[in-house]
């Protein structure tokens, strides 16, 4: 039994350290050439629609829409839409202060759903380019005129922005902070890899003749933002990434609400993969299907693989300490510094480097995100915490896909 | 098919990915490995500094006719028998009961604490048992086979013990290591397999035996408890004394 956990360790560590190393490699094989498309202008400005679907948001959406009018972008090709999808508070009425706006269009139509709104805009829309934007998130005033450059690539479907956490307050905004930040430098690998699998719901920017060639947004167990993703791989469709597109999006406060929203994101996650398993190990789907989705399983499975056994651990050497203590009461017997009995197992040198990676991600993501500094306390709590955070979502998140049980949006 | 050029994917970077993370493993095997040597060797030089020690004072015993017992010092037996045997517990959690060095340094370490136990008897024997380090000593079997539920709360007792009196010499044995020498001291002090057991003036206790329980079979014990506690009011009395005077 101990040789098994102990090769299943040791390979689990295999893989992630192949992964870490797979993508530091290819974030440094191609950010030199991404510094060079950067510096291109945009020659021509094509017609852009956002849809902001709302439901219940009356405290946040003025906020996001003014966000949205402060756009560095020709006001005669921007549209914005406003779907009201039910909204049972004064959404309808607070947003009714635009009606008159002529880049703003107020639609209203029975709670049906995030990706009803959407779809229900689309109908609307008849512009070059369509993009979604959360109620709870506001765009840097830059971040279009970022992302629609990418456009210029006649291949390019589907452009990513880089998301931020929106003034981040306490343990938790600041572990989530961190988070995003790692994300930015993820979303830019998989970029590079052509293998992003997620559209985020904050400021995804589309050619509209995605819609018309896949169709709309679909249900897609509340992540839609995935499941469009994974549809448009699956048909070829290049997206891609602007890391320095800055979308800010407000951070879930508590833990209860933050684990909701992790919860509905995993629970996704391992859904859409299986209605996409077809597209793991499959060399035609490129680095997504051989690299990308599997290493994203493969996350989930170790976190909580090297959770348990940690918590086996900690579990062990509690009932030691019970036991000791019941045997001879508390006997402290001080800390040994001798060299002797420093820990020099293989998984201690292994797990040394991969931290040194993981450090160097950091970094690097910093840079991305333009942080003031390449190391923050927050970069400190999201080390010390986030694989004791994680686990609880998706534990629950692997037992409703076991046990058949939707997630709720709210 | 070219999938470099289709899909994006570079089996080459596939490859060399593994070769890098290979590469850091057998780098991290390597380095285990050397740290574990290095532990081993010293676990070997302490042995060996051991034989010395046993040597050197079997060697100054056989003398003692022409000496007085007095000159038996307290640096007569070793001290470090209790380093080893930690150091030695430690590298076998890590590498292995069944590891072959482990089993060796078991084997050998068992030897010398035997050795060192048969010169503290002869010195019991013919200068009494204060020169012979007050009959501070105990021998202690256990298993670690899986087979002896109680050995671990005893190793919490010994070990406490210990702290608390490093005075006390405590010989722990596996029962069932394959060696000659332990099967023999086995069958002199009739230790039946009934783990734990312990062997205090050549009585055998088997069965868990708690802090208190170790104090009644080991007498000294509760006298040396007495001495400090009357060492201690002594420095007490003492500093009141001081302190008196300082406010007088």
């Amino acid at each position: 039994m101990h040789l098994i956990s102990e090769s299943m360790t040791y390979i689990l560590l295999f893989i992630a350290l192949y992964v870490e190393v797979f993508f530091l490699i290819t974030y440094f094989e191609f950010s030199s050439s991404d510094e060079v498309e950067r510096e291109k202008q945009i020659t021509k400005f094509p017609s852009v629609s956002v849809i902001v679907p709302v439901w219940n948001e009356e405290t946040t959406i003025l906020k996001t829409i003014f966000s949205l009018l402060k756009l560095n972008y020709p006001k005669d090709k921007l549209s914005i839409f406003i779907v009201d999808d039910g909204s049972t508070d004064n959404t309808w009425k607070v947003v009714q202060r635009f009606a008159r706006n002529s880049q703003i269009k107020l639609l209203q139509k029975e709670n049906g759903g995030k990706h009803t709104a959407l779809n229900y805009a689309l109908e609307y829309v008849d512009s070059d380019l369509v993009g979604c934007l959360d109620a709870d998130s506001y765009v840097h005033p830059e971040a279009l005129k970022r992302i629609v450059v990418k456009f210029e690539d006649s291949e390019m479907m589907a452009v990513t922005p880089s998301v931020k956490i929106f003034e981040p307050k306490g343990l938790l905004g600041l572990i989530q902070k961190s988070e995003y930040i790692f994300g930015i430098f993820l979303r830019k690998v998989f970029s590079y890899l052509n293998a992003l699998y997620i559209t985020p719901g904050p400021f995804s920017i589309f050619r509209r003749s995605v819609f018309r060639q896949i169709g709309g947004y679909k249900k897609a167990h509340n992540t839609e933002d995935m499941e469009i993703a994974m549809r448009m791989q699956k048909n070829n469709m290049k997206i891609g990434n602007v890391h320095n597109a800055f979308i800010y999006t407000v951070a879930p406060t508590n833990l209860y609400a933050l684990y909701k929203q992790r919860l509905r994101w995993v629970y996704g996650f391992l859904k859409n993969a299986i209605d996409y398993r077809g597209m793991f190990f499959k060399p035609q789907y490129g680095n997504l299907g051989m690299v990308v989705l599997p290493a994203a399983g493969f996350s989930v499975f170790s976190t909580m693989y090297f959770f348990g056994s940690m918590i086996l651990s900690w579990v062990n050497s509690l009932i030691k300490t019970i036991q000791e203590i019941s045997t001879v009461g508390i006997n402290f017997k001080g800390f040994n510094l001798d060299l002797f009995y420093f820990n020099t197992d293989i998984i201690v040198f292994v797990s040394f480097i991969a931290v040194l990676g993981t450090l160097l991600i950091i970094v690097t993501s910093r840079g991305l995100a333009e942080e003031k500094h390449i190391f923050g306390l927050d970069s400190v709590f999201f080390l010390m915490f986030y694989t004791l955070l994680a686990p609880l979502w998706m534990t629950k998140a692997i037992y409703n896909v076991i046990f058949a049980q939707k997630t709720k949006w709210r | 098919m070219n999938y470099e050029i289709s899909n994006g994917i570079s089996w080459k970077k596939y490859a060399y990915t593994f070769l890098i993370t290979a590469v850091i493993f057998i780098t991290a095997i390597f380095l285990s490995n050397y740290f574990s040597q290095k532990r081993i060797n010293e676990i070997k030089n302490i042995e060996s500094r051991i034989a010395v020690d046993i040597l050197a004072s079997e060697t100054q015993f056989s003398l003692l006719s022409e000496l007085s017992c007095r000159d038996i010092g307290s640096s007569f037996l070793s001290k470090e028998l209790a380093t080893l045997g930690d150091k030695l517990a430690y590298t076998e959690q890590n590498r292995g009961s069944d590891d072959p060095e482990v089993l060796n340094l078991k084997k050998y370490y068992s030897l010398l604490q035997i050795k060192d136990f048969l010169l503290m008897q002869k010195i019991k024997d013919r200068c009494g048992s204060v020169q012979a380090n007050n009959g501070l000593s105990l021998m202690y079997f256990y298993s670690n086979e899986g087979d002896c539920e109680d050995c671990e709360k005893e190793g919490y007792v010994l070990t406490k013990l210990r702290s608390d009196y490093p005075e006390l010499r405590v010989y722990s044995f596996d029962y069932n290591l394959d060696l000659s020498a332990l099967q023999t001291l086995v069958s002199v002090y009739n230790i039946e397999n009934k783990l734990p057991a312990i062997l205090i003036n050549d009585k055998v206790y088997y069965g868990f035996k708690s802090v208190e329980d170790m104090k009644v079979a080991l007498p000294s014990l509760v006298e040396l408890d007495k001495q400090k506690a009357k060492a201690e009011a002594e420095a007490l009395k003492a500093k009141q004394a001081t302190s008196s005077t300082k406010s007088n």
